[in-house]
C-alpha cells in the first residue's frame, strides 16, 4: 500500500523516468543489435523524444514540487523540456542520414543524446542546488562524448577534449560558488536561498553568485566563457553542433532564469549588473568576431555567442515581461538554428561535406528553394522584420526598455545591426556571386526539416498568439 | 463597404508573388513571359482597387478612413487605415508600380522570375508602411522593404551593386533600430502601439525629445538628409532603372511620410524645439547637394544628388508647421515621386541603348531622339520648378510656408531654385542639344512601350502643376487637425512656462497664421 502511495506520488515526473528507462532499454537494443542497427536505435530515439513530448504536454497544469523541493514542475519547466525535447529530437532527425553517410553509424549515439536530454529535463526543473549541480553533470558528460564521436578526425578529438577540459573547470567554479552560498545562507534549496537573501546579501555571497553564473555562462557559452564556442563546433561533426547549438543553450539558459529569478530575487539589482555586463560582452563580440569567420559553423558559434547575449537581454530586465520574452527568443533561436543547421547539413558536393562560407556562391541559381530558405532564416537571425528572429528581439528589448536599461538596449540594437553585416555577407554570396558547382541532393528528411522550419519562420507572424501566451503563462509561474 | 479594401489593396501583390514562384518553372523565354505579365496584371488590378479607395474617401474628413482593426501581437494589432496625408502614397506606390513593371520588361533579363516577385514584395509592403495604424505594423513593413531592395539592388544592380546594396541596407537598419527602442519606450508610457490612440497622447517634454531623435535617426537616414544622404547617390547609381525610380519615388517618402505621422504631431514640443535643427540641416542640404550635383559626370548621380536637394524643400517645409509649408511638403513628396521617377526612367531609356551614364558620352540627342527630347525637357523644368509643372506647386508652397517662420532659412532655401536651375539645364543642355556626337549616331527614339510608360507621367506633371486642387484638397482637412493640435500643444507649453510669457505672446499669432487655409493664400 505504501509502494503505491509513493509511485502515485512520482507520477509527475514520469517523463523523466521514461525517458531514462527508454534510454536504458535503447542503450542494451544497442549493445545487443551493433552499430549494424544504427539507424533504427536512432529512429527509436526521436520517436521517445516525440513521446516524452506528449507525456509533458498531457500533464496537468500547475505548480508541483517533489523530493523536498529540490524538484520542480511548472508552466516554465514544461515549456522549457518542451522546447529542449524539440531541439534534441531535431538535431538528431538532421543526424540520421549524415551519420550513414559519413560513417560515423554508432549505436550508441542516439542514446547518448537520450542522457543529455534527460540531464537537461533535470536542470530546467532543478530548485536546489545539488539536482542543479546533478543535472548539469547528467547533460554535459554525453556531451563531451558526441562532440567526439568522430573518432578518427583530429579536430573532432580536439573538439571533445578542450570542450570536456574547459567544461569540467568551468562545473568546478560553479561548485565552487554553490559551496560558497550554501555556506553563507545554510541551505541549498532555492526558495531558502531567497529567504536568506531577503534582505540584502555580504561579499562572500556574492562572490558566491560569480562563480555560479561563471558555471551557467560557460554552458551558454556568453563572453567571457565562450572560448571554447567556436573551435568545439568546428570540430564536432555537423548534426551535433546543431544539437550543441539547439538543447543545452535552451536548459542552460533555463536555470540562469530559474535561479537567478527564484533564488535571488531579494538582490535583483546585484546580479542584474553581471547579466547586463555578460550581455552587451556576448552581442558586441559575437556580432564582431564573426564578421571575419569563413567556415560557416565557426560563424554559427560567433553568432550563438550572440544571441545568448540578446536572451540574456530579456533576463536582466529581471521581470516578467523579461522572462517572457527569453522564452519566446529561445524558442525562435532554437527553431533558426535548426533551419540553419539543415541547409549546412545539405552543403554536400562530390561526396564531401563543405563548411566554407564561399561553397555557398551562386546557390540562389542552383538551388533556388535552399538559398531562399537560408536567406530568409538569415534575414531572421539579424532580427529583420518580418521574419521570427524580430520578434524575439522585440520581445526582450521591449522588458529591457520597462526596466529602464536604455544602455542596454541600444548598445544592443546597435550590435544587431554590425551583426547583419554578416549576415548580409552570405546573402551576398549566394544571390550577387557565380555559381560555384552545385551541391548533391539533399536528403529527403534534412530538406523537410528546412523547409518546415523555413517556412514557420516566414510565416510566424501571421499567428503568433499561441506561442505568446504559452510564453507568458510559463513567465508568470516563475513570479 | 463590407470588404477589407486596404488590405486587399496591401495584400494582393504578395499573391501576385506567390502564383509566380508556384507557376513559373525556369527561365525560358515562356517563364519570363508569364512572370511579366503576371506582375503587369497584379499591379494593375491592384491599382485600379486602389482607385476604390479614393472614390470612397472623404476629404473633408480629417479621420481615418477605411480601418481594420484585428488582435495580432498581444502588444501591437493589426490596425489598418488611411487618412488625407496618407492616401496619397498609396495611390502613388500603386500608380508607379506598373510604370516600373513596364520599364523592366526588356532591360531586365536575367532572373526575370525573382526580379518580379521582389517588386511584388516590395510593393506590398510600401503600401502597409503608408496605410497601418500601429506602430509596430508600421515597422514590421518600414524595414521589411529593405530585404526586396537589398536584393533588388545587389542582384540587377551595377558594377558596384555590392557595396551599394550593403550601405543601403546598413544604414537604414541602424537608423530605424532606434526607432524601434523609442516605439517600446512610447509602449510602456502610453501602454499601446495604436497610432490613432498615441496622436492625442500628449507625451512629457522630456521624453518627446529623446523620442523625436531617435525617430529622426531612422526618417532622416531613409528621407535622406544632409549628412547621412550618402547612401542615396550609391544606391541610386548601382539600382536597375526600376529599382531607381522605386527608391527616388517611394522609399524617400517614407522618411517624409514619417515625419508627418510621427514626429509632428506626437512629439510636437520636441519638433518645436528642434526645428531649428532641421531647418538648417535641409538648407545645408538643399545648397551644398546643388552645388554637388553640378559636378556630376553620371546622370543618374546628378538625378540622386537633386534628390536629397528636393527633400531638403520638404523636411523645411514639415518643420516649418505652417499648412502651407506641410501642404507644400506633400505635394512636393508627390510630385517628386512622379518627376524624379520619370527622369530615372528617361536615363533607362539611353542606358538600355548605350549602357552608360556618363553625361559626357552623350551630346546632341535632340537630333535623333525629338520624342525623348520633349520627354526629359518636360521633367527637366518639372525638377527645376517650372510654373505650369507640379514641382514648381511644392516648391513654393513649402517656400512660402517656410517664409511666414523664418524668413533667413527662406532666403537661403530659395537660392536652391536657382542652383537646381543650373545644374538641370546644364545637364540638359549636355546631352540633347550640341552636335551629335558620333558614338550616339544610331541612337534609337522612344518606342511605343516607352511612350506608353511616359504618357500618364508627363499627363500628370501638367495637370497638377495646372490644377493642383485635388492632391491638396485630399490632404487638407487631415494637415488641419494635425497642425491645430501642433498649435494647441506647443501654446500650452509655451504658456506654462513660468518665465516666458513674451514668448507665448510672440508665439500665438504665429499658431494662429499656421491654420489658415491654403486656398486663402494662393
Amino acid at each position: 500500500m505504501n509502494n503505491l502511495m509513493s509511485l502515485q506520488a512520482l507520477q509527475p515526473i514520469l517523463p523523466e523516468i521514461a525517458l531514462a528507462a527508454g534510454a536504458m532499454v535503447l542503450l542494451m537494443l544497442a549493445v545487443f543489435a551493433g552499430d549494424g542497427a544504427a539507424r533504427f536505435v536512432n529512429t527509436l530515439c526521436i520517436l521517445l523524444l516525440i513521446g516524452i513530448g506528449a507525456l509533458i504536454v498531457m500533464q496537468p497544469g500547475g505548480r508541483v514540487t517533489m523530493f523536498d523541493g529540490g524538484f520542480v514542475i511548472d508552466d516554465f519547466a514544461r515549456f522549457l523540456k518542451l522546447l529542449a525535447l524539440a531541439g534534441s529530437a531535431g538535431s538528431l532527425i538532421l543526424s540520421l542520414d549524415y551519420l550513414t553517410r559519413e560513417g560515423l553509424q554508432k549505436a550508441e549515439f542516439g542514446v547518448l543524446v537520450l542522457l543529455a536530454t534527460l540531464g537537461m529535463m533535470l536542470l530546467i526543473s532543478a530548485n536546489d542546488l545539488i539536482a542543479l549541480y546533478l543535472g548539469l553533470e547528467l547533460m554535459s558528460l554525453p556531451l563531451y562524448v558526441i562532440a567526439s564521436s568522430n573518432r578518427d578526425n583530429a579536430k573532432s578529438t580536439e573538439a571533445g577534449l578542450k570542450y570536456f577540459v574547459l567544461g569540467a573547470l568551468s562545473s568546478g567554479m560553479l561548485l565552487y560558488g554553490a559551496s560558497l552560498i550554501y555556506g553563507f545562507t545554510g541551505t541549498v534549496n532555492f526558495a531558502g536561498i531567497a529567504k536568506a537573501v531577503q534582505g540584502g546579501a555580504g561579499t562572500g555571497l556574492i562572490f558566491g553568485l560569480v562563480f555560479l553564473f561563471a558555471g551557467f555562462c560557460f554552458k551558454i557559452s556568453a563572453v567571457p566563457f565562450h572560448m571554447w564556442t567556436p573551435d568545439v563546433y568546428e570540430g564536432a561533426p555537423t548534426p551535433v553542433t546543431a544539437f550543441f547549438a539547439a538543447a543545452p543553450k535552451v536548459a542552460g539558459i533555463a536555470i540562469f532564469v530559474r535561479a537567478s529569478v527564484v533564488a535571488f530575487p531579494g538582490i535583483t539589482h546585484s546580479w542584474q549588473q553581471i547579466v547586463v555586463f555578460v550581455s552587451i560582452a556576448s552581442m558586441a563580440l559575437g556580432a564582431f568576431a564573426a564578421i571575419g569567420q569563413t567556415n560557416i559553423k565557426r560563424l554559427m558559434a560567433y553568432s550563438s555567442i550572440s544571441h545568448m547575449g540578446f536572451a540574456l537581454v530579456g533576463l536582466a530586465a529581471g521581470s516578467a515581461e523579461g522572462v517572457q520574452g527569453v522564452l519566446v527568443y529561445m524558442t525562435i533561436y532554437v527553431g533558426m538554428t535548426l533551419g540553419t543547421f539543415a541547409v549546412i547539413l545539405s552543403m554536400r558536393r562530390d561526396g564531401v561535406m563543405v563548411e566554407n562560407i564561399s561553397d555557398l556562391a551562386g546557390m540562389s541559381r542552383t538551388k533556388p528553394t535552399m538559398a531562399f530558405m537560408l536567406a530568409m532564416l538569415l534575414f531572421s537571425l539579424a532580427g529583420v522584420p518580418p521574419l521570427a528572429g524580430f520578434f524575439g528581439k522585440f520581445y526582450v528589448f521591449l522588458a529591457a526598455i520597462n526596466a529602464g536599461l536604455y544602455t542596454l538596449a541600444v548598445i544592443g540594437v546597435l550590435s544587431s545591426v554590425v551583426g547583419a553585416f554578416y549576415y548580409l555577407s552570405i546573402v551576398k554570396v549566394m544571390y550577387f556571386d557565380q555559381p560555384a558547382p552545385a551541391f548533391q541532393r539533399t536528403p529527403a528528411l534534412v530538406g523537410l526539416m528546412m523547409l518546415v522550419f523555413g517556412t514557420l519562420n516566414i510565416v510566424f507572424f501571421l499567428y503568433p498568439a499561441p506561442l505568446l501566451g504559452a510564453a507568458t503563462a510559463a513567465a508568470k509561474s516563475l513570479f | 463597404m463590407a470588404w477589407p479594401v486596404l488590405s486587399v489593396v496591401t495584400f494582393l501583390p504578395v499573391l501576385g508573388a506567390l502564383l509566380i514562384m508556384l507557376m513559373v518553372r525556369g527561365n525560358g523565354p515562356f517563364g519570363k513571359g508569364t512572370a511579366r505579365w503576371i506582375a503587369l496584371w497584379t499591379t494593375l488590378v491592384t491599382f485600379a482597387i486602389s482607385l476604390v479607395l479614393v472614390r470612397r474617401f472623404d476629404p473633408t474628413s480629417p479621420e481615418f478612413q477605411f480601418t481594420e482593426k484585428h488582435d495580432w501581437l498581444g502588444v501591437a494589432s493589426y490596425h489598418m487605415g488611411v487618412d488625407g496625408i496618407s492616401l496619397p502614397f498609396v495611390i502613388l506606390t500603386t500608380a508607379l508600380m506598373p510604370i516600373c513593371i513596364l520599364a523592366s520588361w526588356t532591360s531586365v533579363q536575367r532572373r526575370v522570375k525573382e526580379y518580379m516577385i521582389a517588386f511584388l514584395m516590395l510593393e506590398a509592403l510600401m503600401i502597409g508602411t503608408f496605410a497601418s495604424l500601429d506602430l509596430v505594423l508600421f515597422y514590421l513593413f518600414f524595414e521589411g522593404g529593405l530585404i526586396p531592395m537589398f536584393l533588388i539592388i545587389g542582384i540587377w544592380g551595377g558594377p558596384r551593386r555590392v557595396y551599394a546594396s550593403f550601405k543601403f541596407f546598413l544604414y537604414t537598419f541602424a537608423g530605424s533600430v532606434l526607432m524601434l527602442l523609442a516605439i517600446m519606450a512610447m509602449y510602456w508610457q502610453a501602454g499601446t502601439t495604436d497610432i490613432t490612440t498615441l496622436l492625442h497622447h500628449g507625451f512629457p517634454a522630456g521624453m518627446q525629445k529623446w523620442l523625436w531623435l531617435a525617430f529622426f535617426a531612422s526618417f532622416a537616414v531613409k528621407m535622406p538628409m544632409w549628412p547621412v544622404h550618402t547612401w542615396l547617390p550609391d544606391a541610386h547609381v548601382e539600382a536597375p532603372t526600376a529599382g531607381s525610380v522605386i527608391l527616388a519615388a517611394i522609399l524617400l517618402k517614407m522618411g517624409g511620410y514619417g515625419f508627418l505621422r510621427f514626429s509632428l504631431p506626437m512629439f510636437p514640443l520636441a519638433s518645436d524645439y528642434f526645428a531649428p535643427l532641421v531647418y538648417t540641416m535641409s538648407v545645408i542640404a538643399i545648397v551644398y547637394t546643388s552645388l554637388v550635383a553640378l559636378m556630376q559626370e553620371d546622370v543618374k548621380k546628378l538625378i540622386a544628388y537633386s534628390s536629397v536637394a528636393h527633400m531638403g524643400y520638404v523636411t523645411m517645409g514639415i518643420f516649418a508647421a505652417t499648412h502651407q509649408g506641410v501642404s507644400g511638403a506633400v505635394f512636393q513628396m508627390i510630385s517628386h515621386g512622379i518627376v524624379s521617377g520619370a527622369l530615372f526612367l528617361c536615363v533607362g531609356v539611353v542606358y538600355d541603348r548605350m549602357h552608360t551614364r556618363e553625361i559626357a558620352f552623350y551630346g546632341g540627342l535632340a537630333h535623333r531622339m525629338p520624342l525623348f527630347a520633349f520627354v526629359f525637357m518636360l521633367f527637366t523644368m518639372a525638377n527645376v520648378g517650372l510654373p505650369g509643372t507640379s514641382g514648381f506647386v511644392g516648391e513654393f508652397l513649402s517656400l512660402i510656408g517656410t517664409f511666414k517662420v523664418n524668413i533667413p532659412v527662406a532666403t537661403f532655401a530659395t537660392l536652391g531654385v536657382i542652383f537646381s536651375a543650373a545644374y538641370a539645364l546644364w545637364l540638359y543642355r549636355k546631352m540633347v542639344f550640341g552636335t551629335l556626337k558620333p558614338a550616339v549616331e544610331g541612337i534609337r527614339d522612344m518606342g511605343l512601350r516607352e511612350a506608353v510608360i511616359f504618357a500618364p507621367l508627363v499627363v500628370l506633371t501638367i495637370l497638377f502643376g495646372v490644377a493642383p486642387k485635388p492632391v491638396l484638397d485630399m490632404s487638407s482637412a487631415s494637415i488641419a487637425q494635425l497642425l491645430d493640435g501642433y498649435g494647441k500643444a506647443v501654446k500650452t507649453a509655451k504658456e506654462e512656462g513660468t518665465q516666458a510669457p513674451k514668448a507665448a505672446a510672440a508665439a500665438a499669432p504665429q499658431v494662429e497664421a499656421s491654420v489658415i487655409p491654403v486656398s486663402a493664400t494662393r
